[in-house]
């Protein structure tokens, strides 16, 4: 019998001949934190780690992303005291400059397919994007990881997802994925490893992908795995035989097919991720502020779409546009291609990258009784402040921007 | 730390509308305005800070309380301090008809227990109801009412009664035999 996509990253990674059910002590190849949680690890190697904590200094490093540059005294606290021990192991810290942890990690290489990676980071299951496991997890894992290069994990049941069709055109990955939480809600795909299939899948750009796998979490899954496509392999300048892939004789617990012809551009109501309607569906919904940026649509590709969009055109009046890149190299093409000056001449904030409102941090938290549009993954009551967040693709937070409520990409194209 | 494999406690039921409260995702448990904490002792004024209707549940938990809630309890983030918080209070376990995947395995690795429950009916178990949880077994027993879950798994087991992932692997000699 075969072995899944997970079954054989894990194979390759100490796992041997695992199947679903079975708890294997997995190699991983990047241990990360980030500034969240990170100074509970560094509590954790003080306490139990010993005169060497750390097992690789290749293999570990620090990312901060929550709260950069700190605003508050406790997070200032936590980053320094975790500078003070990267210091003095010898460890990497990706600092308040760098960006979204998870996306450096696809960034600079490290994250590639096939690979391993965990960190404090509840989407670094997201490096199912390219092909490679991540995963969230808690401190105390994260800390002996750490110390032995190991974790132990439950090999999920996986199940394999069909897309079947191709989108209207003007719909994102966003929409794709919140058809996927509209279909499967968070339960139905709950603790299972996700394979995606199909024509979309196959043509998705690596952008395409962080979105989708970035909603996993959010769907319950432990991961959606995107087997790596021609683009993805071309980024890593691999070939596919250095990918790893499912075997042709896999077998699922489940196998679905979801159909995305036409779909159209959709947005999940507060308070769920799940609670996905049509645009069209709504009542008329005035905002407040729109949010474009995090780990879902901060990217080179979500920014230029943005400011693409928006260029020529206005905020309207009295709506906050604020705007997060994900990671440094993203913002730094964005200056230097003249886009962020769309963004700006339009009416737009600009912050420095990072995981903006989420986690607190940053920019984007919203008042009680605000209404916000907001690109990222999450729409839980208090989650990004009291107001209430409609998550939403690029096209959308663009169109509710300038028109003051949320509209469809097709209204904007109306408007001169 | 307990390392009892049977436990009896007061059983605090969380119920919405419909029935067992469902979806009590991280932020709901221990909101992220609290993230910077990093002391277990002062994260239990924080649980369930955020949940509509259990605001107080910090103020009105006792040591020995066995908290029982609905579908994927602890969705969401990855923080250890939605586990911790309850630990803080002295709240024994937490039994849920499932959980989320994060969730589940930072409740294991801190030692503390938590047992599945899937497909437990919504009126099985009554709030405030002395109960006791095996948790070998997965089995749920109050008011003269039992309820069979999920066992607990083998690595489970073995990293509770240790009392902790680094504690286990301590007798595993670090973890590399394992």
């Amino acid at each position: 019998m075969g072995r899944t996509l997970l079954e054989n990253i894990f194979a390759s990674h100490g796992g041997n001949d695992c199947s679903a059910g079975d708890v294997v002590w997995i190699d991983i190849d990047n241990r990360t934190a980030r500034d969240f949680a990170g100074a509970s690890v560094v509590a954790d190697l003080e306490k139990y780690g010993g005169e060497s904590p750390v097992s690789d200094v290749e293999k570990t490093f620090f990312t901060f992303d929550c709260n950069v540059p700190a605003n508050t005294i406790p997070y200032a606290d936590n980053q320094h005291r975790i500078r003070q021990f990267a210091r003095k192991h010898g460890l990497k810290v990706y600092d308040v400059d760098a960006g979204i942890g998870s996306h450096v990690v696809i960034e600079e290489g490290m994250g590639r397919p096939g690979t391993t990676t965990v960190g404090t980071d509840s989407h670094l299951n997201i490096m199912g994007c390219v092909g490679a496991f991540g995963q969230g997890m808690g401190d105390v894992d994260i800390a002996y990881s750490f110390k032995t290069g190991k974790v132990w994990f439950q090999v999920p049941s996986s199940v394999k997802v069909t897309l079947d069709g191709t989108p209207a055109p003007g719909t994102e990955a966003k929409d794709v994925a919140l058809a996927m939480l509209r279909r499967f809600s968070s339960h139905e795909l709950l603790g299972k490893s996700v394979e995606i299939y199909g024509k979309w899948a196959d043509s998705a750009t690596l952008s395409d992908c962080i979105t989708l796998s970035s909603l996993a979490t959010e769907m319950g899954a432990i991961i959606a795995l995107i087997p790596p496509n021609e683009t993805v392999l071309k980024y890593f300048d691999m070939t596919r035989q250095e990918a790893v892939y499912a075997d042709d004789d896999a077998t699922y617990e489940e196998e679905y097919v979801l159909d995305i012809d036409g779909l159209e551009p959709l947005v999940a109501v507060p308070h769920s991720p799940t609670n996905v309607h049509c645009i069209s569906d709504l009542e008329d919904v005035k905002v407040d502020g729109v949010f474009i940026g995090s780990c879902t649509n901060g990217t080179y590709d979500d920014l230029r779409l943005a400011a693409e969009l928006i260029r020529g055109r206005k905020v309207a009046p009295g709506v906050m546009l604020k705007v997060v890149p994900a990671t440094r190299r993203t913002w730094s093409r964005l200056l230097e291609e003249g886009l962020l000056k769309d963004i700006f001449n339009a009416g737009g904030s600009v912050s420095n990258a990072g995981c903006g409102g989420c986690a607190s941090g940053q920019i984007g938290m919203t008042g009680t009784g605000e209404v916000q549009v907001s690109t990222s993954n999450r729409n839980f009551a208090g989650k990004q402040g009291r107001g209430k967040t409609y998550l939403a693709g690029i096209g959308t937070a663009v169109a509710s921007a300038v028109l003051g409520r949320i509209a469809s990409i097709s209204e904007l194209e109306e408007v001169e | 730390m307990s390392h009892e494999l049977t436990l009896n406690g007061r059983l605090w039921v969380l119920r919405e509308e419909d029935g067992l409260f469902g979806d009590i995702d991280t932020d709901m448990i221990y909101h992220n305005a609290h993230l910077a904490v990093t002391d277990v002792d002062k994260m239990g004024q924080y649980a369930f800070g955020n949940l509509a209707g259990y605001k107080d549940f910090a103020a009105l938990a006792k040591p020995g309380d066995i908290v029982l809630a609905g579908e994927n309890f602890g969705s969401g983030s990855s923080r250890q301090h939605a586990v911790d918080c309850f630990r803080a209070l002295g709240v024994l376990a937490v039994a849920a008809k499932s959980f989320g995947a994060i969730y589940k395995r930072n409740a294991i690795n801190s030692g503390f227990p938590i047992v599945e429950l899937p497909g437990l009916p919504d009126s099985l178990f009554n709030h405030f109801s002395d109960a006791v949880l095996d948790l070998e077994n997965g089995v749920l027993t109050s008011g003269g009412t039992t309820y069979q879950g999920l066992p607990m798994s083998t690595v489970a087991r073995d990293i509770y009664i240790a009392g902790g992932l680094f504690e286990y692997a301590e007798k595993m000699n670090g973890g590399n035999s394992a």
